[in-house]
């Protein structure tokens, strides 16, 4: 450092580098989503025309119009995350707690069988399980698309509930249970408000995945459940690039949103604790 | 087993059953139909006529499995060593603020975005030719196995490059100054200080990576459709149109043993730090 600032020169090559690369990695980034911004504003766009002849919102009001389809599958997109973050929850919390506190055998095999559904191809998953659906009548409704989302979510579930309560300190439990607070009552007031943060990390988490997840849905969610992601695709496939890049813009907002936000709810302590 | 274990097997118990039901059942599934023929017996004919059919899409799809891993890894440590090493705080915090954008945006966002981005009439191409670094005839569509594998990297490498950021972060600061201090240059204190103490973490984002490809069915299916494409559209294929699970599931277990390679990596990985 003492030698670059002794030689002006070679700062400001050392400068306009940093600052080429910087606007590059920009452009690399921005400049693909910038182009999806464009194709939703498009009212006409022909080659080899830079940017389209004509802006407008006449697809918006098309992709909202009912039918568009586009609430419809956002309802029904909103609600199989709900009920999988549900699902999830409910089997996650306590799986979570007791690889934590509980001393479990296996614990490490039972850890890994948590990632093995993101740790293995899914394709295989899927198309089986839409066969197995078929015959149980279970092709086609939400319920079918829950459970698929739910086994796929699980690992981020039960590994962030695990260390969100492997990072409380024992101590304030002891201290609520010598001050004559039952178990219970020490789960609600103490256990609980101190994992919350890594709690509802893990549901966004659970929510954005059950939100975008696309494969599944594809073989098991046929022919009744179009969800966002589904819309998006057939919208693509058609060769309708304003649909498909306004229903990808609706995806895209939960994902940035929680982007800018993970940090407030993953703090560094919990996440030093990720699968320990 | 005392009763604490018991406890604790019984409130992991349902989140394993999810797993087992809806993940590992499937996955046998697979294992079992793919070598099983019409009269029940074993056979390898489906595997056979996968080879026969499929053998230049199971070659495509490692290659651009492995491109778009090496991509993701080389992108990842050139963000996450700067993130460390770099010395202009403005910089880097632009920089840590830019490089997550697509952290969250799902596989089938990104593969519409890259369709009109790398398109011959996309954005990349105007901005090439409006600053003169081709002529207009020289613009071509990228949309092809460079097309894959760009959206990959584009997808990936901000995922792997939180996990080694964080990894490197937690790195004994001292090395690094007294490294420096002895007139060792930033990329050499990067590649034999910083970076084989964050190796583990670089190999389990790497591994997660490779698999999460592998099972990807929106990206080849919009970017590249037509053969060679990976073997995802090709399973796809057979069960839309064909109805054929045995050779489905034949192509589903090859992409399975692909996996393996990076889950053989990473059990390696995981032994030495037992023994450790």
């Amino acid at each position: 450092m003492t030698a670059a600032a002794a030689r002006p020169s070679v700062r400001w090559r050392e400068t306009i580098a940093r600052i080429v690369m910087i606007l590059l990695l920009a452009f690399v980034i921005f400049g693909p989503l910038a182009n999806l911004v464009l194709w939703g504003f498009a009212e006409r766009w022909y080659f080899p025309n830079k940017l389209p002849q004509e802006f407008g919102l006449t697809f918006w009001a098309r992709v909202f119009s009912p039918r568009g389809g586009a609430l419809g599958s956002l309802g029904t997109s909103v609600a199989i995350a709900c009920l999988t973050v549900l699902l999830t929850l409910s089997v996650a919390i306590p799986a979570g707690y007791a690889l934590a506190r509980l001393k479990l055998p296996a614990r490490t095999l039972i850890l890994l069988i948590f990632l093995l559904p993101q740790a293995v191809p899914n394709l295989p998953v899927y198309v089986n399980i839409a066969r197995v659906f078929y015959e149980l009548n279970l092709n086609g409704t939400i319920l079918g698309v829950v459970l698929v989302h739910a086994a796929h979510g699980l690992v981020l579930a039960v590994w962030i509930a695990s260390a969100a309560f492997a990072a409380i300190d024992v101590s304030l439990e002891e201290a609520a249970r010598n001050m004559g607070a039952s178990a219970w009552r020490c789960w609600t007031t103490v256990t609980l408000p101190i994992a919350l943060p890594g709690l509802i990390a893990s549901a966004i988490f659970v929510f954005l995945e059950s939100l975008d997840e696309f494969t599944g849905t594809y073989f098991v969610g046929v022919p009744d459940v179009t969800t966002l992601p589904l819309l998006m695709f057939n919208a693509s496939m058609g060769g309708n690039y304003q649909i498909a890049s306004i229903t990808a813009m609706l995806l895209l907002l939960p994902s940035i949103a929680f982007m800018l936000l993970v940090e407030r709810f993953l703090k560094a302590d919990v996440l030093a604790m990720i699968g320990r | 087993m005392n009763r604490r274990s018991w406890a604790g097997l019984a409130l992991a118990s349902p989140a394993l059953a999810i797993v087992a039901v809806f993940f590992i059942g499937p996955l046998v599934m697979s294992a079992v139909l793919a070598v099983r023929g019409k009269d029940g017996g074993l056979t390898t004919e489906h595997f056979a006529k996968a080879f026969e059919y499929y053998s230049t899409d199971l070659a495509f799809s490692a290659a651009i499995v492995v491109l778009s891993t090496l991509g993701i890894g080389i992108v990842a440590i050139a963000i996450a060593g700067y993130l460390t090493l770099g010395e202009h705080p403005r910089t880097l915090a632009f920089l840590r603020w830019l490089y997550r954008w697509p952290l969250f945006i799902p596989f089938i966002v990104t593969a519409q975005v890259m369709r009109t981005f790398l398109a011959k009439n996309g954005m990349l191409n105007h901005v090439l030719i409006g600053s003169g670094l081709i002529e207009p005839l020289q613009a071509q569509s990228l949309l092809d196995w460079r097309g894959i594998v760009i959206a990959f990297i584009w997808k990936q490498a901000p995922f792997v490059t939180l996990l080694l950021a964080g990894a490197m972060a937690a790195i004994d600061r001292q090395h690094i100054e007294a490294a420096r201090n002895l007139g060792a240059s930033r990329l050499r204190v990067l590649f034999e200080i910083v970076l084989p103490q964050a190796r583990r973490t670089l190999l389990v984002g790497l591994v997660l990576s490779f698999v999460a490809m592998l099972s990807v069915l929106s990206v080849p299916m919009m970017i590249n459709p037509n053969s060679p494409t990976m073997l995802t559209v090709d399973i796809a294929y057979r069960i839309n149109s064909h109805g054929d699970y045995a050779v489905a599931n034949a192509l589903c277990l090859m992409s399975l043993v692909l996996a393996s390679f990076g889950a053989w990596f990473y059990l390696r990985e995981a032994a030495r730090k037992a023994q450790a």
